[in-house]
């Protein structure tokens, strides 16, 4: 470890950054860049990859020498655990079980996000979040949801 | 004359029955979901969007301005009570708000916010009604170079207004740039970052990055630590002003409105600095200024007109050019396209109803918030008791519902999930995302004006430069970039954020 100042939180936003003008650069190395006067589908991409990576070098040669004021603290790993997953979720089922279950297995997975949240009440707040979408939405706002999906055998 | 007739048009159609229903229906459901703690007007109207889109396009956009009115009181409401402002606007409310209500007058400083904030609305409103109209005649003579200078500028004030590092600011708007260019190039037909995915070729869903970043990266946030809150609950006894309060209270509302609708038309969020400027005058005009920051009536009345009128005239270039002033205006936009309205200076001329219909709206939206709302205040209070455990898996089911009807596209929610992650890590490492999304939605914008300008001009770049308007808004953008790098204004900057933090 060496004994130098400097910014943790600094460093990796700017090699995030980097990292991702990186990524689109080399993901637009295939389009046409064209000219000045007609610009290719890849030009603009390009120069904006560039100055992100320079943006994210400057960012980075600057946290060096300087200390981190306020570390990044502690990551809400249950909550990116049960979160995210909820929409994904979703996503996945929400043609073939249909909107009914889908979105009561959604609620149910991301209410799992606190530590505060007991089984009766994530089932119990789940159950009622599901009656009340379906009133509003399919059947209030009549967005065309299929309420029970295929996937079920009702 | 025009005006009144034109107003009158928009009043009829605001107020026809339906309308006076959404109107009411967004500010109420603005309030509830903006007076929850951490979330402000953004996230609010991110996650309220996708239930407007089933309505008219009139309807919506008036229940879409109820929400965002909605929201913004709600996020002085949480600022005062809790000391929790959901957005960096109603930050300055909380200084001066939440000592009000540690010394037992919360709901007066409640009231105060209420009031200042319908006068200045009122006469935002007015403003946009007279100035919006001959600015967009102005804004028909804008080609290609013209806008894209004014979007550069529009960035840069987002940058100038950026919390913490100017630098991650200006990186975040590159990166929403670069998130802009996914999907179908127009003038080719090239595909560009789908990975080879057909969902994408539209773009990436608007409002999946808006939740996502806005949405989904608060929640994570807030569920980092979960400790109990403190509401100041007891106490609200005397909600009205006495006499002497409201002498008090004109001198401040009279000048944050006049700093709010000026500083408001500004692009890349007028309505922040206009709050900022209106306490840091008060302050120095004020005869005790040792009272700030210990509960002074005035710097919570100032600077919630200020940003109220800001919230108001930050419509002026979204109705006129069709740029967004703001992430919130940004979302605005994301809203009438997906409506099939063109944002810009055509809107007057093909859809007065429109136009001069929200105009109405956002009147009668202010006059609703403070009928309604404070006799609610209780209510609202109420909702601030309610666990947050209980809040977010709603608040998730909501989102998820309201992003997939906007296509029925499940690949939308992954899009979520996604930004959602990107968003909470890049909060982590301190940067805003509000510049990310006005990059984002301005992208796409800004490489097409600079592609069109570029062939008007026979490949000549300097044609930005010799056409004076567009001279002047790239010089005005060198000019903020410059004054936020040098050291002094740096420190100022910081000085005043950090003021907002304390």
């Amino acid at each position: 470890m060496s004994t130098k100042p400097k910014d943790g939180t600094d460093i990796a936003a700017g090699l995030l950054f980097m990292a991702i003008a990186a990524f689109f650069a080399w993901q637009g190395l295939g389009l046409d860049m064209g000219t000045s006067l007609r610009m290719g589908p890849g030009y603009f991409p390009m120069v904006l990859s560039g100055l992100l990576f320079i943006l994210g070098a400057v960012i980075l040669f600057k946290a060096f020498g300087r200390p981190d004021d306020e570390p990044i603290g502690r990551f809400a790993w249950r909550g990116i655990l049960f979160i995210l997953p909820a929409p994904i979720f979703f996503g996945l089922t929400v043609r073939g079980l249909g909107f009914v279950p889908a979105l009561f297995i959604t609620t149910l997975i991301a209410s799992q996000a606190s530590m505060r949240m007991r089984p009766l009440p994530a089932l119990i707040l789940a159950i009622v979040v599901t009656i009340l979408s379906t009133l509003i939405f399919s059947y209030g706002l009549g967005l065309p949801f299929r309420r029970f999906g295929p996937w079920l055998p009702i | 004359m025009d005006l009144i007739s034109n107003l009158a048009m928009g009043f009829g159609v605001a107020s026809s029955l339906a309308n006076l229903m959404f109107c009411l229906i967004g500010v109420l459901l603005g309030t509830l979901i903006g007076v929850l703690p951490g979330i402000g007007a953004t996230a609010t109207i991110a996650m309220l969007l996708p239930i407007t889109f089933q309505l008219e396009p009139v309807s919506s956009l008036i229940m879409l301005a109820g929400i965002y009115y909605g929201a913004q009181y709600g996020g002085s409401t949480t600022a005062i009570l809790i000391n929790m402002p959901g957005e960096s606007s109603s930050a300055v409310t909380a200084i001066d708000g939440y000592q009000m209500a540690r010394k037992g007058r919360a709901g007066t400083a409640l009231a105060t916010a209420a009031l200042g904030s319908f006068f200045a609305g009122s006469v935002a409103t007015f403003l946009v009604a007279i100035f919006a109209p001959p600015l967009t005649t102005i804004a028909l003579k804008f080609g290609a170079a013209e806008y894209f200078s004014l979007m550069v500028m529009g960035l840069v004030m987002s940058v100038a207004l950026a919390h913490g590092s100017v630098l991650k600011a200006l990186a975040m708007v590159v990166l929403g740039l670069l998130l802009g260019m996914v999907g179908t190039d127009v003038y080719t037909g090239a595909p560009r970052f789908t990975m080879g995915m057909n969902q994408f070729a539209d773009g990436l869903n608007f409002v999946a990055v808006a939740v996502g970043v806005f949405g989904i990266a608060e929640i994570l946030r807030n569920l980092e630590d979960e400790h109990d809150r403190q509401v100041m609950t007891r106490n609200i006894t005397r909600l009205f002003p006495n006499r002497d309060e409201f002498r008090q209270m004109i001198g401040p509302v009279l000048r944050g409105t006049g700093i709010g609708s000026v500083l408001g038309i500004l692009p890349g969020g007028g309505a922040i600095l206009a709050s900022f400027a209106s306490y840091t005058i008060e302050k120095k005009v004020s005869k005790n200024p040792e009272e700030f920051g210990k509960g002074a009536l005035a710097g919570v009345a100032g600077p919630e007109s200020a940003n109220n009128a800001g919230a108001q005239t930050s419509f002026i270039p979204l109705l006129t050019l069709g740029i967004p002033a703001n992430p919130v205006m940004a979302l605005m936009i994301g809203a009438m396209i997906i409506q099939g309205i063109v944002p810009g200076p055509n809107v007057v001329s093909e859809q007065p109803q429109l136009f001069w219909g929200i105009i109405a709206s956002m009147w009668i939206g202010n006059l609703m918030l403070v009928v309604l709302n404070l006799p609610l205040i209780g209510l609202w209070v109420k909702l601030l008791t309610v666990p947050y455990y209980v809040l977010f898996p709603i608040i998730m089911a909501m989102c998820s519902i309201g992003v997939y009807s906007v296509n029925s596209n499940p690949y939308d929610l992954f899009a979520v999930a996604f930004f959602g992650l990107l968003g909470y890590v890049l909060s982590k490492l301190r940067c805003e995302p509000a510049p990310l999304l006005l990059g984002f939605v301005l992208g796409p914008l800004l490489e097409e004006n600079l592609r069109r300008a570029m062939i008007l001009s026979r490949g000549d770049p300097t044609t930005f430069v010799t056409r004076p308007i567009s001279a002047t808004l790239l010089l005005l953008s060198l000019a903020i970039l410059v004054l936020v790098f040098l050291p002094q204004i740096r420190k100022r900057r910081d000085e005043v954020f950090t003021e907002s933090d304390a």
